[in-house]
């Protein structure tokens, strides 16, 4: 991968020598000028805690010759930040469904496709909205191609060559559990509800997260039938919202998390056995030594994407930065980055280049480890012979069957949901 | 320089940082609880809709019922342990340098940051912590005890460890204060210790009770953090749903509950100073 960006590089100067030798003056001006202050230029990244990293702010600078500066905030934040402060962010390292909330703001710009090298080797459930197979993939939620394509203050319906954001990571989310302290095999949703786990239960305390993976429990267990878990209707949030309240009264849970940390402590020290997790999170506690178990489960999973956008205010040489810094992106230290971590990257090929073919077996192929698995941060976090549950790649996207989304009524589940904590 | 305009001079720079940084994103909280939202940005045209909004869900009350409940009782506790701890330092400890020593010894938990003090709890409550282990290696246990740990417990537990220290220190200053040869004549005039405490002691400590109240009160109901973490975001105070509300972006109704919030505290801290009257008695 660093031998593509190199060419690039390469061909440049070759073309600024070509050009220099020609002797013609005029065109050499410009492409000078360019060179010279792109090393100036500094991009400032904002993104969440799992997709910021020093290390990868620093190969990207190292390999690009100017300066890539990354600010870690949550989602939420980001958002407000790119509609409120545009100027303090260069690009913003969104989940495809804040699109819903703050494209028609007009603060991102439209990213050229065409720009993009590695454009047609990022995954199809992105740039047409389908699984590897080629058939439809589950659309509850924001199914992130329905958010990929821009136009205007909306949304295209098929792929038009301006991509609201770059799509760079994404997973397929189900609960974590502690297979030493359960004894049995945990196969669906609805044991989140079973009280068998009474008072050994956590969720996320975000409410559109939460209530999803309570739906996937709810629907898994033949109480609801949702038509769109990613859109409730306010009945629905309220039946949800209900069940949830007697569950909690009943004192199925034993807390709610709100940081990343917390769900590594609740699951690490035992106060909970089975919770909605993040894949980073299992890996840390595995980290610890302790068995931790991201359970693949027969209802599917919740997925998420996250992008890089476009500020409108990038512009000439920081623009093309921009585009630079893109592009570099997709080349596999990031996506090698995140795989250690259990994430998926949009552009696998590279990705694969930048791993070992271990790592490569071990988080795509969902084969048994043949060495030792290291985190990001070089901590052993799998012995060999144990494999990642929930197979493949394949296996696990096209298992997708609902996606983090923004709800119409989101106002609403808000204050439902502040209702449920405080029951 | 005239006196007057040395004391003008004195105040200007905290005049100048409580208006700066206090009263005008106070006064932006204010305005925007009045704005119209679309969900992205404000627009400045005057609405009801978000107070009509909050006054016109349960849960707002079921919250602020809740806030005020954990309020009352970090309260009852602190008193009664900072009244007892200020009585102990002031008319049990005879040496000044004791007692000043044990005052110090009073603030040593504070050497340390509010969060760690906070988070140190978890551990030691948790189902497999220090204190179950204990009780169940004693054999006086056979089940963890669940209650201890993301609990109203804990969150007690967490703010009475946190906060009493602001009830001690005004009210052992107010007790310091008292006139030994008062509760000498008292004696010999043939009074009871209950009739000391009941006649002197506590009308002359009430503005350090007022004072450390009014420090609680707005600590407790101001917080969420503590809520949060103590009670494994299983209980909601008034703080947390704005901050549930403000992380959807969600922001007019958390500004219409903020302010909601100022206007009960202002409305308590007014009430705690019609009662006693701070100021006359600080300056005695």
């Amino acid at each position: 991968m660093h031998s593509e960006t190199n060419a690039a590089r390469v061909s440049r100067r070759t073309m600024l020598k070509t050009l220099a030798g020609a002797g013609a003056g005029s065109v050499l001006g410009a492409p000078m000028i360019w060179a010279q202050s792109l090393k100036d230029v500094t991009l400032m990244h904002v993104g969440p805690s799992y997709s910021i990293f020093e290390d990868i702010a620093a190969a990207a600078s190292a390999d690009l010759g100017f300066k890539v500066e990354m600010q870690n905030a949550w989602t939420d934040a980001i958002m407000a930040r790119v509609v409120s402060q545009p100027d303090t962010i260069d690009i913003a390292d969104l989940e495809f469904w804040a699109m819903q909330r703050i494209w028609r703001s007009q603060k991102l710009q439209a990213i050229d496709t065409a720009k993009i090298t590695n454009w047609d080797k990022i995954i199809p459930l992105f740039r047409e909205g389908r699984n590897f197979d080629g058939s439809d993939m589950s659309r509850q939620g924001t199914m992130p191609f329905e958010v990929q394509f821009a136009e205007g203050e909306g949304f295209a319906s098929a792929p038009n060559g301006r991509a609201t954001m770059m799509p760079t990571i994404f997973n397929a989310d189900t609960l974590g559990i502690r297979p030493d302290l359960i004894g049995r095999d945990v196969t669906s949703w609805a044991e989140l509800l079973n009280p068998e786990f009474k008072g050994k239960v956590a969720l996320i305390n975000v409410p559109q997260i939460g209530i999803m993976d309570a739906a996937m429990a709810i629907e898994a267990r033949g109480d609801l039938t949702y038509i769109d878990k990613g859109n409730m209707t306010r009945d629905e949030i309220d039946a949800t919202i209900a069940i949830l309240i007697k569950a909690k009264q009943d004192g199925q849970f034993r807390a709610f998390w709100s940081s990343f940390d917390e769900s590594v402590n609740f699951m690490a020290s035992g106060e909970a056995v089975i919770q909605s997790m993040w894949s980073p999170a299992v890996t840390a506690v595995r980290g610890r030594g302790i068995d931790c178990v991201y359970k693949g489960l027969k209802e599917g999973y919740r997925g998420w994407g996250n992008g890089l956008g476009l500020m409108s205010h990038l512009e000439g040489i920081k623009l093309e930065a921009a585009y630079e810094y893109l592009n570099w992106m997709l080349t596999g230290p990031y996506g090698a980055f995140v795989a250690r971590q259990g994430y998926y990257s949009s552009v696998p090929e590279t990705t694969k280049a930048s791993l070992s073919a271990e790592e490569w077996d071990y988080w795509y192929g969902g084969k048994p480890a043949a060495v030792e698995i290291k985190d990001p941060f070089g901590t052993v976090m799998e012995q060999p012979g144990r494999s990642r549950d929930g197979g493949s790649f394949e296996d696990r996207i096209g298992a997708i069957r609902c996606w983090n989304t923004t709800m119409d009524e989101g106002e609403y589940l808000v204050q439902r949901w502040n209702d449920f904590v405080a029951s | 320089m005239t006196p007057n305009r040395m004391s003008q001079l004195s105040v200007l720079p905290f005049t100048t940082i409580l208006t700066v940084f206090t009263g005008l994103p106070l006064l932006m909280v204010v305005l925007l609880s009045f704005w119209t939202f679309d969900g992205l940005e404000y627009r400045p045209e005057f609405t009801l809709a978000n107070f009509a909004a909050v006054f016109s869900s349960p849960v707002t009350w079921k919250i602020f019922g809740n806030t005020l409940r954990y309020a009352a009782i970090t309260w009852a506790i602190t008193l009664v342990l900072g009244f007892a701890v200020s009585f102990y330092l002031v008319f049990h400890v005879r040496n000044l340098k004791l007692q000043i020593g044990l005052f110090l010894l009073c603030t040593i938990p504070f050497w340390t940051s509010t969060v760690i003090r906070m988070i140190s709890w978890i551990p030691f409550l948790g189902r497999e912590g220090l204190f179950n282990t204990g009780l169940m290696q004693l054999g006086l246990i056979d089940q963890p005890l669940e209650f201890l740990l993301f609990s109203d417990f804990a969150v007690i537990l967490t703010y009475v460890n946190l906060f009493t220290l602001f009830m001690i220190v005004p009210i052992f200053n107010a007790m310091a204060k008292i006139d030994k040869n008062v509760i000498e004549a008292a004696l010999d005039a043939g009074a009871t210790g209950f009739q000391i405490l009941r006649t002197i002691i506590i009308p002359l400590s009430r503005t350090g009770i007022a004072l450390g109240t009014i420090f609680v009160v707005t600590l407790v109901m101001g917080d969420f953090f503590v809520v949060r973490v103590m009670s494994g975001g299983q209980s909601s105070t008034v703080v947390s749903a704005m901050k549930n509300n403000i992380d959807q972006m969600y922001y007019p109704q958390a500004a219409a509950m903020a302010v909601l919030l100022i206007a009960v505290v202002l409305g308590m801290v007014a009430t705690i100073l019609r009662v006693v009257d701070v100021r006359a008695e600080l300056a005695k």
